[in-house]
């Protein structure tokens, strides 16, 4: 990238449910990334937010409702729906055009308030051809696992050993919101809750307010002592329609692509030191790390059972516990980062890797089955 | 305690809406009144796309051409759901499905039934993917995607 932009800092809340309320919770996370990074409120150039509001906090009128909490009254702002990974780049590219030498990303969802995540997504689908059949985010994670059990010899215990390894990881993670001791034997012994999907095997739903300030290269050096520069991103979008796809063939492989390009990242899995990547269901980890070159297609299950993504491995996937422990929907793309981003700068406490981090990588995911990807590079 | 001293309120909304089928979709569920699936052709690509649509994502070219396609195919994927959920339109147990039509390019989205459901692993030992499977019309027809009310395998 010709002129680069950094991360400052990032303030985050935990997954579980609390009983403050979400502008309470949004004005918490501004106020706390401002302070760490020195910095009022005024000084905050432009506010992109990620959230999905009328479905998921059942509240007013989208980011109409938090501006005031979130530092953008009276100033440029802006919102993205979807994934948090897309609000970021485009915080990225206000930057980039030269108008704003800092920009906030907020991403914030209270999933503890919203019913089940499988009624919501059920009104992601189009009313007059999949909403009445009664499909959701679930049910088409399940449809492409099924697939990726038979095209490529996926077992149902090495999609299990996903869970055992986020979960644990969880264990070490103050932010993390479900953190348990599994066995394989528990991940496969719970109930199906859309098979082949078994219930641990699925993410719970999450509260997450998040707050990240960006800013220009120069900004960003007087800023702070440590700054995390992005290296590179890209993002691709597939057909809505579940049936036009071929589920195993997703988008990612062109997100990573665009995004190995502009960070100049030719063996993905030499150069990366750590990934987060986004799983609400356990056997799209493996599937994303294929599709991000970790391996090669149909290898995600090798690579889970080599342990070559645990914390001890050569390419540690998740160690913050990953979307299965965390799930606060639009908000996961943006924890993703930030979990990079701590990791990068030595501050991710109990879960610091026993390695040097320079580069990882963030990913986010929305849509069913994988519709559509983001990958941001970040590194010092 | 501090969870004890915020008060909570229980909110319910409810919101009607009128929604457009629009031209395509009008006379692909005008097809199901006389038991037929359409497609539509793209006269670039030549793919069918089931169900119908007024362009082709892919080639971005509009489609006017109908073709009718069978009303038995095959099973892609299919998922048991057995858990049930806050306004769930269809009561569990029940099979969500891909099933590829034959003279179809794409995979059509519906339920699988006329088996036993009502035992799961029963269910996950007779159903596979590959399995051939038609179409099983509801007598009175609305014009709407569950004139359809399932498919079923083909004996």
């Amino acid at each position: 990238m010709a002129k680069r932009v950094g991360i400052v800092d990032v303030a985050m809340t935990p997954g579980e449910e609390t009983k403050d309320n979400f502008l309470d919770q949004v004005f918490k996370v501004t106020k706390e990334v401002l302070d760490k990074a020195g910095i009022s409120r005024e000084d905050v150039g432009t506010v992109i937010s990620a959230s999905s509001d009328v479905f998921h906090s059942g509240q007013s009128c989208a980011n109409a409702y938090y501006w005031d909490a979130g530092a953008a009254m009276l100033k440029n702002g802006s919102r993205q729906d979807g994934e948090s990974l897309f609000a970021f780049i485009y915080a990225v590219m206000r930057i980039l055009s030269g108008s704003y030498d800092t920009a906030l990303v907020l991403g914030v969802c209270k999933g503890s308030e919203n019913p089940e995540n499988d009624m919501i997504t059920h009104f992601y689908t189009d009313p007059f051809y999949q909403r009445p059949i009664g499909i959701n985010e679930t049910i088409a994670a399940a449809l492409q696992k099924r697939q990726y059990m038979e095209r490529y010899g996926i077992t149902d215990e090495q999609c299990a050993k996903v869970v055992v390894k986020n979960l644990g990881n969880g264990l070490r993670n103050p932010y993390a919101h479900v953190k348990k001791r599994l066995s394989v034997d528990d991940v496969l012994s719970s109930e199906y809750v859309m098979s082949p999907l078994h219930k641990l095997e699925c993410a719970p739903k999450s509260e997450g307010f998040i707050a990240m300030l960006l800013a220009s290269e120069d900004k960003a050096k007087k800023l702070t002592d440590k700054p995390v520069w992005l290296k590179g991103y890209g993002s691709s979008l597939d057909s809505f329609y579940l049936g036009d796809r071929d589920l195993l063939k997703g988008e990612l492989k062109n997100a990573a692509k665009q995004a190995y390009a502009q960070a100049g990242i030719e063996n993905p899995a030499k150069t990366i030191d750590m990934a987060e990547i986004c799983e609400p269901y356990a056997f799209q980890e493996l599937l994303w790390c294929e599709d991000l070159g970790f391996c090669k297609q149909g290898g995600g299950g090798k690579l889970i059972d080599k342990g070559v993504t645990e914390m001890d491995g050569e390419l540690p996937v998740n160690p913050s516990g990953g979307v299965l422990a965390t799930n606060p929907y639009v908000s996961r793309g943006l924890y993703r980062l930030a979990e990079c981003f701590l990791q990068i700068r030595g501050q991710a406490g109990e879960r610091q890797l026993d390695k040097k981090v320079k580069t990882a990588l963030a990913h986010g995911t929305h849509g069913f089955a994988g519709q559509c990807h983001a990958v941001a590079i970040i590194g010092v | 305690m501090e969870k004890k001293e915020n008060y909570v309120i229980m909110d319910e909304v409810t919101i009607p809406y009128e929604l457009a089928y629009g031209r395509t979709w009008t006379q692909f569920f005008d097809g199901f009144r006389e038991e037929k699936i359409l497609g539509s052709k793209c006269p670039k690509c030549g793919r069918v796309l089931v169900p119908m649509r007024s362009f082709c994502p892919r080639c971005f070219e509009e489609i006017s051409q109908a073709v009718e396609v069978s009303q038995e195919g095959i099973i892609i994927s299919w998922a048991l759901t057995e858990y049930e959920y806050f306004g769930m339109p269809t009561k569990p147990p029940f099979i969500g499905a891909l099933i590829k039509l034959d003279g179809s390019d794409t995979n059509f989205l519906h339920l699988i039934g006329g088996i036993d459901l009502s035992n799961p692993e029963q269910v996950r030992k007779t159903v596979k993917n590959g399995m051939r499977v038609k179409a099983v019309w509801n007598p009175e027809k609305k014009g709407h995607i569950m004139d359809i009310k399932y498919f079923e395998p083909v004996k």
